[in-house]
């Protein structure tokens, strides 16, 4: 994996405090913004994203490399298909 | 038979024959499944939603269903009709009405978390004799939804249009609830009626009722 190389391209998506479906139509907008590989970080607080992020992923065809949890708030990689 | 020949030479014909078929049955179950997947692989998944409401809690639904699955790359097709139409207005000020709504929580969106647990059931005779009583389960809901970092409606309205959702129009309540084409917001897909829309329901893969 090109771990380095994704941490350098990395922008980063706040969706903390926002509730369904909003973290999801944030992301699908700011990675629509993104060239196909790079990768974006999601933050968010709603527990339902966890599930919902990762359905959307597969829907698309956009990779989820990570799901964590730090503290109350919900962390997502995911690389542009 | 040129390759079955070469397969098996003293195969009698008849045998040959069945070889034959059912190679050709193995052949084309094989093909049809490649061709299904291809065709699934190919499928644009498609949402139609009839949205019949105007009350601020029955305004969500709709709009988050059909935002979200825009944003899953679904096509998306919305009929407002009856009350629902209200959801296309221009300025866009929904209520809600919590008499005869049992379900519904009545909770403070302020103070500590103890106090926004408790729930205030009021009775259906206080509601409808307290003036103003919608308008201030209104005010509260709205709070309670913001606190939470809910969308408003006309919010999710917008991010609905964005996503590229189609938001279609019943020409018939418009008439028949006296309104003007102008009262309504300009990115209406069509003013249409139940014989435009059912055709596009058929060919959806979920149609919703809300």
């Amino acid at each position: 994996m090109t771990t380095e190389t994704a941490n350098a391209e990395m922008s980063v998506l706040d969706a903390t405090g926002l509730n369904c479906p909003l973290p999801i139509l944030r992301t699908k907008k700011a990675i629509g913004g993104l060239a196909s590989g790079t990768v974006l970080k999601v933050l968010t607080t709603d527990p339902g994203s966890v599930e919902d992020i990762a359905s959307f992923c597969r829907q698309t065809g956009h990779e989820l490399l990570s799901s964590r949890t730090a503290g109350g708030t919900f962390e997502f990689e995911i690389r542009r298909g | 038979m040129a390759t079955i020949t070469t397969l098996k030479p003293d195969l009698p014909l008849a045998e040959a024959g069945d070889a034959e078929r059912q190679r050709f049955e193995r052949w084309f179950d094989e093909r049809f499944e490649e061709k299904m997947r291809e065709r699934e692989a190919a499928h644009v998944p498609s949402l139609s939603i009839i949205a019949t409401k105007g009350t601020l809690d029955w305004a969500y639904p709709p709009f988050i269903l059909a935002s979200t699955a825009a944003a899953l790359g679904y096509e998306v097709s919305v009929f407002f009709t009856f009350y629902g139409l209200l959801l296309l207005k221009k300025d866009i000020d929904l209520e809600i009405s919590p008499l005869g709504n049992p379900a519904m929580p009545m909770k403070m969106p302020v103070g500590p978390d103890w106090f926004r647990s408790i729930n205030w059931p009021v009775p259906n005779f206080l509601q409808s004799t307290i003036p103003g009583f919608e308008r201030m389960a209104t005010s509260l809901m709205k709070k309670t939804f913001e606190t939470k970092g809910v969308a408003s409606i006309a919010e999710l309205r917008e991010l609905t249009l964005e996503a590229g959702a189609s938001l279609y129009a019943c020409q018939m309540t418009v008439d028949a609830f006296g309104f003007e084409q102008g009262e309504f917001i300009p990115e209406v897909a069509g003013w249409i009626g139940a014989a435009s829309f059912l055709p596009k329901a058929q060919k959806s893969d979920i149609t919703l009722f809300v």
